[in-house]
């Protein structure tokens, strides 16, 4: 009989920062879903293994600083111009994944037609699309998604339809469009949605890989700054308001026969 | 072997400048539907795609020269074409190319304004051209053809300045230069030769990642970058001026004028029209940006009076009397409303600006 | 064979938003009654509670200051014969 006890302890790394993160604090508000969406990216790039291979569009807005997080190739773009760099970029090097990181008022005002264009030709890119209803760097103006009724800097008693219009669908807008390949809407108000929208973001590149096509990412993120709330409040705001107006879901996918589309 | 040795074409200058574009190694063109360019566009959608580039119309004038932005930063030679009211909406996007020292060839065939204006040829983008034309300090290259040849001859050079300042240049035409026919020959045009950009955004593994931006939030980083931009227009100023004279060396009236002005300046130098009673010599920029100020100021102390000749209510005249600093008289006489000079009305003009001590007066 | 997870919070880049404390179901986490130096009140570890080794405060961390361990220690086993 053994007098040796094996008492070995093995610890497994089970989650760590993403290696593409780079070792700096934020400086995006607690509880903002740029944060998350950043890691998720991160994460996504180091699981599919191609950091050096993308390259990043940057948009103007909170984001504006998001290549001092992500280590990959990054440039800046003019306020809404990702789409039209993105389309730049990919024509010329069509074996990179070439993605653009935009907030709502860079896709769907300035950027509007930019946007729309890039996905009608089916530029191979991804847009990853953080709609948060309002415009966070410039101090909380309203945005081209901002719900009826919602305060902001320039609605200060509420967003009137009336006069200022009803949020926009990006996702059933671009539906009607022939080109796009893969429209979805995900939230990251929820470790569940997390990880769903983590799914659809891998999707997203993969299908790029695969010339599958044009595909956008939107993701409703929480401002607690602008919409004065706590990060958990912000969250149930998503959950109870916000996507009753943008339902979460696939809205288009041309390969959706047996693939996992959560 | 020069442009005369080579095999003669007929091309519209819109198109040579095409031709041109692409031995230059041109891979991307971005372009949008504007009249008197559209045969350029129309010549890179044909040409481009076949000889190993890439054309995209978009879906504006802004969105090509950001379009443009994607594809230099990709490490590509690049080139957007418009006019006059298309080039006002590039402005973001050119200030944007200076500020990420992202080399980039614009095409500018002037048409009349300010707005919607008329399609007829014109001068009058030369302040917006010069001046930076977008916001914050930095400058655009600016070469003024004269001719359908030079047309294609400067677009060809416009992509190596840009590779060599990292700089965004313009070629800076009109509808007449556009849009004629004249015999042309690239049979004199090296094979393209872009170098290495270690700098771009190639996605490449192995190496550490890279960053084209113009945000520099600190003071001190925008101020070296600043100086750094300076620095580089130095250089342009003392290596890259270009320019011709023609006439005599001891003219009494010196003409200033570039493109479809400084053509018709020519023919008054070459024939003089009976009973000009001055002596008339031509100084015709050709980089209106470097522009060749100390090169016109030599002429100051020996001529009666400079007078530009500009199809403008007079932009570049400003640049004559800045060169020449009261050295000597500075006219102007001015062809508005989108009309081209012709010689006898320049002739006149000289004539009465001279016998009697009268200001500039439009003709 | 005993397993257990390990949770540590990076509180370098924790920013006391609290979502690891709201979507923690056992209770695991909490916000420090004290500010740090940055004059943030970070997430923090009840070393009394087990951690069920879900990964919810990793998912939904929006700084990536969550690290998730599993350990695991074999038990020694008194019926073993060489």
């Amino acid at each position: 009989m053994s007098t040796e006890q094996e008492t070995e302890l093995t610890a497994k790394p089970l989650y760590r920062r993403p290696a593409a993160m780079h070792e700096v604090t934020t400086h995006y508000c607690a509880g903002c879903g740029h944060g998350t969406m950043h890691r998720v990216l991160a994460e996504v790039l180091d699981e599919l293994g191609i950091r050096e291979r993308t390259i990043g569009v940057a948009p103007v807005g909170c984001a504006v600083l998001a290549y001092n997080y992500v280590d990959i190739d990054w440039t800046e773009a003019a306020h809404g111009r990702p789409p039209a760099v993105a389309t730049g970029l990919k024509r010329m090097l069509p074996d990179r994944i070439v993605f653009t990181y935009q907030g709502d008022g860079d896709l769907a005002s300035i950027g509007m037609a930019e946007t729309i264009h890039a996905a009608n030709r089916g530029e191979n890119i991804t847009i990853i699309f953080i709609n948060n209803a309002v415009y966070g760097m410039t101090q909380g103006q309203m945005a081209p998604t901002t719900l009826v009724g919602q305060r902001t800097a320039t609605t200060p008693r509420g967003r009137d339809a009336a006069t200022e219009g009803h949020p926009i669908r990006m996702c059933e807008l671009l539906n009607q469009l022939h080109a796009p390949a893969f429209l979805v809407r995900t939230t990251v108000s929820s470790p569940k949605h997390v990880r769903q929208a983590k799914r659809a973001l891998k999707k997203a590149f993969q299908y790029q890989m695969e010339g599958v096509g044009f595909s956008l990412v939107e993701v409703l993120s929480p401002c607690p700054t602008y919409w004065r709330m706590t990060p958990v409040e912000s969250c149930r705001h998503i959950d109870e308001a916000v996507s009753k107006v943008f339902p979460l879901g696939v809205i288009r996918d041309v390969k959706a026969d047996d693939r996992e589309t959560d | 072997m020069s442009a005369k040795e080579g095999k003669q074409v007929l091309y519209s200058g819109n198109e040579a400048a095409g031709e041109a574009a692409i031995r230059a190694g041109c891979r991307f063109y971005a372009g949008y539907p504007i009249t008197p360019q559209n045969r350029l566009t129309a010549y890179m959608a044909d040409q481009l795609p076949l000889r190993g580039g890439v054309f995209v119309q978009a879906e504006s004038e802004l969105a090509a020269i950001n379009m443009l932005y994607g594809a230099s930063a990709a490490g590509a030679r690049c080139m957007t074409s418009s006019s006059s009211p298309g080039i006002s909406l590039k402005q973001e996007g050119i200030s944007y190319l200076a500020g990420s020292e992202l080399p980039a060839v614009i095409i500018n065939v002037q048409r009349c304004g300010p707005g919607l204006g008329n399609i007829a040829p014109s001068q009058g983008d030369y302040y917006q051209a010069t001046r930076g034309g977008g916001h914050g300090d930095y400058r655009c290259i600016v070469l003024a053809p004269a001719g359908v040849q030079e047309f294609g001859d400067l677009t060809y050079d416009a992509f190596d300045l840009a590779d060599r300042y990292r700089n965004p240049v313009m070629v800076l035409s009109d509808g007449m230069i556009g849009q004629m026919m004249e015999p042309v020959s690239f049979d004199h045009l090296p094979p393209a030769s872009p170098p290495p950009r270690p700098w771009a955004l190639t996605g490449e593994p192995g190496r550490d990642r890279n960053l084209i931006k113009s945000l520099r939030l600190d003071a001190a980083d925008m101020e070296g970058f600043h100086r750094k931009l300076l620095a580089k227009y130095a250089e342009a100023q003392e290596k890259d001026v270009r320019f011709e004279t023609s006439g005599p060396q001891d003219a009494e009236v010196l003409l200033v004028a570039y493109g479809t002005s400084a053509r018709i300046c020519g023919q008054v130098v070459e024939k003089p029209p009976p009973g000009l009673p001055f002596r008339v010599a031509l100084f015709r920029p050709i980089t209106l940006w470097p522009f060749p100020g100390r090169q016109l100021a030599e002429w100051a102390g020996r001529v009666r009076g400079m007078v530009a000749v500009e199809m403008n209510a007079g932009q570049m005249v400003d640049d004559v009397r800045l060169s020449v600093a009261g050295g000597c008289r500075v006219e102007l006489l001015s062809w508005l409303g989108g009309r081209v000079p012709e010689a006898a009305g320049i002739a006149e003009g000289i004539a009465s600006l001279f016998a009697s001590p009268r200001e500039a007066r439009a003709q | 064979m005993s397993r257990r997870f390990e949770v540590r919070i990076l509180t370098r880049f924790c920013k006391g938003c609290a979502l690891c404390v709201e979507f923690c179901e056992e209770g695991k986490l909490y916000i420090e009654q004290t500010p740090n130096k940055q004059g943030i009140q970070t997430a923090a570890v009840r070393a009394d509670v087990e951690c069920s080794g879900c990964m919810k405060c990793a998912a939904i961390c929006p700084d990536a200051a969550v690290e998730i361990t599993r350990v695991e220690q074999p038990v020694p086993s008194k019926t073993r014969s060489d």
